[in-house]
C-alpha cells in the first residue's frame, strides 16, 4: 500500500536532549576507524579553535536516526520497515557537534514519492542546542520496497 | 587543492567484526547487517555494510584529504549498490577516491567522491563541500592560491 502523501510537511515532536559525550565521541570515531586528534582529546581540539573535543561528519545520524523511530514507527503512516532501505543520506553543518553540546532534533516529513513500485520517504532533521542554535540539518531518504521487488 | 586535482585514492577494509563494532556505536542494529539468515531471506547476497558505515569511511577519506576534522560544511551521498561483506578474515575492500571540482566564492572547495567496491560503484552522487583549514601563518586566509589584501596585512 503506497505511503499517505498527507504525511508530507508532518513534523514531530522535538526529541529529548541528547547530550554529546566525548567517550561517545571516541567510540564512534574508533568505530569507523578515524584517527583524527580532535575526535579524542580536548587539547588538540582547541589548538584547532574548538572549546571541546568534536565528532566525525556522520556522528549525528545516531540522533536523527533515533528521532527518525517516530516516523518508522508511526502506525498511522504504516511503514514496513522490513522493506526499506537507505537511498541517500545528506548533513549540512553550521558547525560540528562537540562535546557537552545538549541537542534537540525536529524531524519532518519533507517528501513521498512513488516510482517503480517503490515508496520514497525524505525525512528532515533540523538539531540544534537547546538554546536553539543551529548545528546541522540532516537528510535521510528511505526506500521503502514494493511487494515482489 | 585545485579544480580538477585528482585526490589520492584511500581503501578500506571493512569485516563483520567492523559492522557489528558500527551497529553497538551508532545504534543501528538492522539485523541485514549482521544475519545471513536475515539479510538473504530479504535478497540480499549475504551481509552487507551499513551505507552510514560506509559514508562514515568517505568522510574519513575526506577530512584527511583536508587535513582538517572539521572541514566538512554539506556532505551528501546516494547508497546505489550495497558492500557485500563476507563472513572471513579480509572482509571487503572499498577504495574512496576523489576529485576537486569547483570552488564557491565564500572559499568553500566541492569534492566528488567515488566510492568501488568488488569492482562496483556503491555511492552516487557522493559530494562534500570542504571549507579550507587556514594555513599556519597565514590566518585569515583559508582561499585556495589566494591571497586578500585585507588577509595579507593580518599575517
Amino acid at each position: 500500500m503506497p505511503l499517505d502523501p498527507s504525511f508530507i510537511g508532518r513534523s514531530y515532536p522535538p526529541t529529548a536532549p541528547y547530550q554529546v559525550g566525548r567517550e561517545k565521541i571516541r567510540e564512534f570515531a574508533d568505530a569507523i576507524g578515524a584517527p583524527e586528534a580532535a575526535y579524542r582529546d580536548v587539547e588538540a581540539a582547541r589548538a584547532l579553535g574548538h572549546p571541546d573535543v568534536i565528532a566525525p561528519p556522520t556522528f549525528p545520524v545516531i540522533i536523527s536516526m533515533a528521532a527518525g523511530d517516530q516516523i518508522t514507527n508511526d502506525p498511522a503512516l504504516g511503514l514496513d520497515y522490513s522493506r526499506v532501505v537507505h537511498g541517500d543520506q545528506r548533513f549540512r553543518y553550521t558547525r560540528p557537534v562537540r562535546a557537552g553540546d545538549q541537542l534537540v532534533c525536529v524531524i519532518a516529513v519533507e517528501e513521498i514519492t512513488q516510482r517503480g513500485g517503490h515508496d520514497f520517504i525524505t525525512t528532515r532533521s533540523e538539531i540544534t542546542t537547546e538554546d536553539g542554535e543551529h548545528v546541522v540539518s540532516v537528510w535521510a531518504k528511505l526506500v521503502v520496497r514494493g511487494e515482489g521487488h | 587543492m585545485e579544480i580538477g586535482q585528482e585526490l589520492p585514492p584511500v581503501t578500506f577494509r571493512v569485516t563483520r567484526r567492523d559492522l557489528i563494532r558500527y551497529a553497538g556505536a551508532s545504534g543501528d542494529f538492522n539485523p541485514i547487517h549482521w544475519s545471513d539468515r536475515v539479510a538473504t531471506k530479504v535478497g540480499l547476497p549475504s551481509v552487507i555494510a551499513h551505507g552510514m558505515y560506509t559514508m562514515a569511511l568517505v568522510g574519513r577519506a575526506v577530512t584527511g584529504w583536508v587535513g582538517d576534522p572539521a572541514a566538512v560544511v554539506d556532505y551528501s551521498v546516494r547508497f546505489t549498490k550495497p558492500v557485500v561483506v563476507p563472513d572471513d578474515d579480509a572482509g571487503a575492500e572499498v577504495v574512496v577516491s576523489g576529485v576537486v571540482k569547483s570552488s564557491t566564492e565564500d572559499g568553500l572547495v566541492q569534492i566528488n567522491v567515488t566510492a568501488v567496491s568488488a569492482g562496483e560503484k556503491v555511492l552516487g552522487m557522493a559530494r562534500a563541500l570542504v571549507r579550507l583549514p587556514e594555513v599556519p601563518g597565514q590566518r585569515g586566509v583559508v582561499q585556495v592560491g589566494t591571497v586578500s589584501g585585507a588577509a595579507a596585512a593580518d599575517a
